[in-house]
């Protein structure tokens, strides 16, 4: 089964120097690595933030392009991991495993076999 | 199977031991196949397919050895069938005909023999109902549907909501459980003293929501108690070695036990402290005695047995002819630093207001943060009935107007109406209350 990891975290939250980033890498290294050994890890990326946002639609075959959507909430999407695991119980443990897990959510999404 | 369906299917002339074949192991069928399948829905469907073959065949050819295990061969068949016709379902459909089954069941508690050639999948069944990962009222009804065995309209009858929300509600959780792969199945060790808290607190849910019904309520709604006893029963057979399970369920024995003390012939709602304790049944208080016994072995204290410690303190009083209200407080303390809550807050102060007197109970309720027990009416009950014992009538008769304006229950409403008017009309304390010992 596999499901994805939509990680939402504060806005305020991202590291905004050089530094502050390098400081996060150890702990998202070592969750991955984690995942790896559990044969759970399939993919993962980290998403740019909503101000590079572009939202296309084609409804009735016109098209339409807009700037955003600009995050209102107070968490938005910073990156998914994609991985297979047993069950949800697995997949739950892999979530509160993951460093966002501590200060944003994780909402688990089973993926849909097609 | 939900007995609406049983009711489609008694016109048969079996119906004696199909009927046997439904209360008994429908609950223990639906399990074990709903395991295998990973799909509540599917397996519903299947079983009921089942049943409307053996009620076409068991007439005719005569009735199976083991009708349980003939239920659920049949019925796996079926979904086997069923998964073989769509088109992702295939493989799946090879996995479940390649799975071995038949095994003698190793509970040794099990009586009944026809039941031993299948497993007891119901523990798994359970924690799937009781799922974190699925909202509290969703968990409540799948627990009813598919452990209680009760129909779509039973459960709605039960909770006051239209049939039409539980049947949505039950669908929706069904397919999570599905999609999600919630497995059905006992939780790994380190997440299972979690995992059965919540199956205990849906259990205890189902409870009291029974216990608020009154007379005047359905009887499915009164039922309620009973069948949350009952599965905490099979809860306490599964899982022998839980001593909060016990505690659980000596909690909803001693409560019970009380059941025809609580209301008087008008419907009334009657306290506990001016219930006639000869109406408690001594059977219940009994049981919940030995299930506390049996708890104590176990050196784990949690929130139940504490609850339960507190009910067999009322439930001894009445042989001894008072309650220890100190060691009440005392439990309550206890219960206070292991499940914090406002309620258990208040509830000490009750306990510490018969203890040591109305303004010592004054001051442990002013003690608790205003703000959490805003809307909670028995707060204003408690703190009226500490003022009235202080002679302070005034103030007891606004606290009473303020829980009035809280409550629709009419059971409830009688009750304070009539204590309101007692506030007016008392005039002085008694002696012994008013220094407020």
């Amino acid at each position: 089964m596999k499901y994805m990891l939509l990680i939402y975290t504060p806005h305020d939250s991202r590291p905004t120097t050089p530094q502050e980033r390098a400081a996060t890498m150890p702990a998202w290294e070592a969750y991955g690595a984690e995942l790896r050994r559990r044969k759970a890890y399939i993919d993962a990326a980290p998403l740019a933030e909503t101000t590079s946002a572009t939202t296309v639609r084609a409804h009735d075959g016109k098209r339409t392009v807009t700037d955003g959507p600009f995050a209102e909430t107070k968490e938005w999407l910073g990156g998914y991991y994609i991985i297979d695991c047993a069950s949800l119980d697995a997949a739950i443990e892999a979530a509160a495993m993951c460093p966002a897990a501590k200060y944003g959510s994780i909402e688990v999404r089973p993926l849909v076999e097609m | 199977m939900g007995r609406s369906k049983f009711a489609r299917l008694s016109r048969c002339n079996d119906v004696a031991s199909i009927e046997r074949s439904f209360r008994d192991d429908a609950g223990r069928a639906l399990a074990t196949l709903a395991k295998m399948l990973g799909d509540i829905e599917a397996a519903e469907d299947a079983i009921q397919d089942a049943y409307l073959v053996a009620l076409e065949r068991w007439p005719r050819e005569g009735h199976p050895k083991h009708a349980s295990a003939w239920i659920l061969t049949t019925a796996r068949h079926r979904a086997i069938d069923k998964l073989r016709r769509e088109r992702r379902g295939r493989e799946k459909a090879e996995r479940l005909a390649a799975l071995e089954f038949g095994a003698p069941s190793r509970d040794p508690f099990a009586e009944d023999r026809e039941m031993n050639v299948i497993p007891d999948d119901r523990l798994g069944l359970m924690f799937a109902c009781c799922h974190p990962g699925l909202g509290v009222e969703a968990r409540i009804a799948l627990t009813l549907r598919t452990l209680g065995g009760l129909s779509t309209e039973e459960i709605a009858e039960a909770f006051l909501v239209p049939s039409a929300t539980i049947a949505q509600r039950l669908v929706r959780v069904k397919r999570k459980i599905r999609d999600a792969a919630i497995p059905l199945d006992v939780p790994a060790p380190e997440r299972l003293p979690e995992r059965l808290a919540d199956v205990c607190s849906v259990l205890y849910l189902i409870f009291n929501e029974g216990y608020l019904a009154s007379a005047g309520d359905s009887l499915v709604r009164r039922d309620l108690c009973d069948e949350a006893i009952r599965l905490t029963r099979v809860l306490a057979h599964l899982m022998p070695q839980e001593p909060e399970v016990m505690g659980l369920l000596a909690l909803m024995l001693y409560h019970h036990s009380r059941r025809d003390a609580r209301s008087d012939s008008d419907e009334r709602l009657i306290p506990l402290a001016e219930q006639d304790r000869k109406l408690w049944d001594d059977t219940a208080i009994a049981e919940a005695n030995a299930f506390m016994e049996r708890a104590a072995r176990h050196q784990f204290e949690g929130p139940y047995q504490l609850q339960a410690a507190i009910a067999a303190e009322h439930a001894r009083a009445r042989e001894l002819g008072r309650v220890d209200w100190e060691r009440i407080a005392e439990l309550y303390t206890h219960l206070a630093a292991i499940a914090p809550s406002p309620i258990v807050d208040l509830n000490r102060a009750v306990a510490l207001g018969f203890a040591c007197g109305p303004l010592l109970g004054l001051a442990a309720l002013d003690a608790i943060d205003a703000r959490a027990l805003e809307t909670y009416h028995p707060a204003y009950v408690a703190r009226a009935d500490f003022l009235r014992r202080l002679g302070r009538e005034a103030e007891a008769r606004d606290a009473y107007a303020a829980a009035l304006a809280l409550t629709q229950n009419a059971r409830e409403r009688a009750f304070l109406e009539a204590k309101m008017l007692e506030a007016g009309a008392s005039v002085t304390p008694r002696d012994d209350e008013r220094d407020g010992r």
